[in-house]
């Protein structure tokens, strides 16, 4: 009996080890990685600090930055700005916009910037933040660059649907 | 030990657990619905659209939740080769693999009017993917394998390995930058989600656990079955062996 | 009530979502419970057998 007993201490002992070293080292090997290349986008300050090149095409993400929202004389382009707070570019889209895609709230781009430094998007998806509240009510958690401005607008832009 | 001492124990206990896991179910579901459809309010961003977080969120969360018990089975299989933990883990799968398509397909139905598309390849949406392949993997090498101790082995070993991926879904939003929202309820400095809204979360939340409760034992108790009958079908072999030997 | 149906414009996804979830969960469910009771049928059946047999 003292056999099978110490056969399954080794075996607890062969299994934890073999998880653990597993999950040690898939976690070590994407920290390794870092951000950059498992993350879906860029942020202004990254675009700034890598001087990525006109014409490259990546995502850009980051919040609409309140009152930067036109549409141009042809109905169909629009122009944006998108904020990380520490940096600012400017966007230009030709295209449908999400039902989400307000001013002060988050958004994913794709495109490429050109020569002038004004990114062109060829799609725009909207990112929704952590909060889930009711019509008027203060959001728990918000972005300090855009806010409170950005929630009126956003109140208003719901009301008025 | 005798090999059926257990699993005649859990079958006890279980007839007993279950008229009560199913009046739960039944009951968390009903009011759940009604919170979730009739008495919470609209988003200040998603307006009604928010409602599919209720069936989406609780649906992920079991997607992970079934996913340790398969894996916490298959540690107890392979360590102490206990043979209830391993038909837990065969019983769990199905569940947890619905689960978390169930997850998936909800998430890109609130995706498309919301974010603008169904499908993005971020980190959220990649490990939750891969979860459901994990599941599909573990049910594959029970179904590919005649032996059914070397094909729960396998399975089992798959399960540890694919552990790894349960904190890549949680911390997926925090690590990288995603499309995917961050947490909204598991944080440190509590939920951001207006209370009127958390009800029908946790209502729909315990639900699903109560339903998940009622299906794993129903299955537990098959797969009990399952193996009774090989066990028998073995011994009735050898017996017609035994006796063709003799008569011949 | 068509102005519930109509889920502010978002009908088609919010009733595909629980649609899609209830039918998938019901389904589990009742084929987990018709797989259960054919095992235990077929658990006596065996067990009756063995005790022609001896």
């Amino acid at each position: 009996m003292a056999g099978l007993k110490t056969r399954k201490k080794q075996r607890l002992l062969v299994v934890s080890l073999a998880v653990a070293s597993l999950m040690g080292a898939t976690l070590l090997i994407l920290l390794a990685l870092g951000g950059d290349s498992l993350s879906l986008f860029l942020q202004p300050s990254d675009v700034k600090a890598k001087q990525v090149a006109a014409g490259q095409h990546f995502r850009l993400g980051g919040l609409v930055e309140t009152g930067s929202f036109a549409r141009a004389e042809d109905g169909l382009t629009y122009h944006f700005s998108v904020t990380d707070c520490a940096a600012t570019l400017s966007v230009e889209f030709k295209g449908l916009l999400p039902d989400l895609f307000r001013e002060g709230q988050g958004v994913v781009t794709e495109g490429a910037l050109n020569t002038d430094g004004v990114f062109i998007a060829s799609t725009v998806l909207a990112k929704h933040d952590e909060n889930y509240v009711p019509p008027g009510t203060m959001p728990k958690s918000a972005d300090q660059c855009v806010h409170p401005d950005a929630q009126a607008a956003a109140d208003a832009a719901y009301s008025g649907r | 030990m005798h090999r059926f001492a257990n699993p005649a124990q859990f079958n006890r206990l279980a007839d007993v657990v279950l008229p009560w896991a199913i009046g739960l179910t039944v009951l968390l579901s009903v009011a759940g619905l009604y919170y979730a459809l009739f008495s919470s309010p609209p988003d200040y961003q998603q307006g009604e659209s928010v409602r599919v977080m209720y069936v989406h969120v609780p649906a992920a969360w079991m997607g992970m939740f079934v996913y340790m018990v398969m894996a916490a089975a298959s540690f107890t299989a392979l360590v102490w080769r206990h043979p209830l933990a391993l038909l837990a883990g065969k019983a769990a799968a199905p569940i947890g693999a619905i689960f978390t398509a169930l997850a998936l397909i909800t998430g890109m139905l609130w995706g498309k009017p919301m974010w603008g598309t169904y499908w993005v390849w971020d980190g959220r949406l990649t490990s939750v993917l891969v979860q459901f392949f994990l599941y599909l993997g573990y049910m594959a090498l029970w179904q590919a394998m005649e032996d059914e101790e070397k094909a729960g082995r396998a399975a089992s070993i798959l399960a540890l390995v694919g552990v790894v991926n349960i904190p890549i879904i949680k911390f997926s939003v925090d690590w990288w930058s995603t499309l995917h929202q961050p947490a909204s309820v598991m944080r440190l400095d509590g939920p951001t989600i207006d209370g009127a809204m958390l009800v029908p979360l946790f209502l729909m939340a315990a639900a699903y656990q109560a339903y998940f409760v009622v299906v794993f034992l129903w299955r537990m108790k098959l797969e009990i079955n399952n193996r009774k009958l090989s066990v028998m079908r073995q011994a009735s072999l050898q017996n017609t062996e035994t006796q063709m030997e003799v008569a011949g | 009530m068509t102005e519930f149906l109509d889920m502010g414009g978002y009908a088609a996804f919010v009733w595909t979502a629980y649609g899609l979830s209830a039918s998938a969960l019901v389904w589990l469910l009742v084929s987990s419970r018709r797989k259960l009771t054919a095992s235990v049928v077929a658990v006596d059946a065996a067990r009756a057998r063995r005790k022609g047999d001896n």
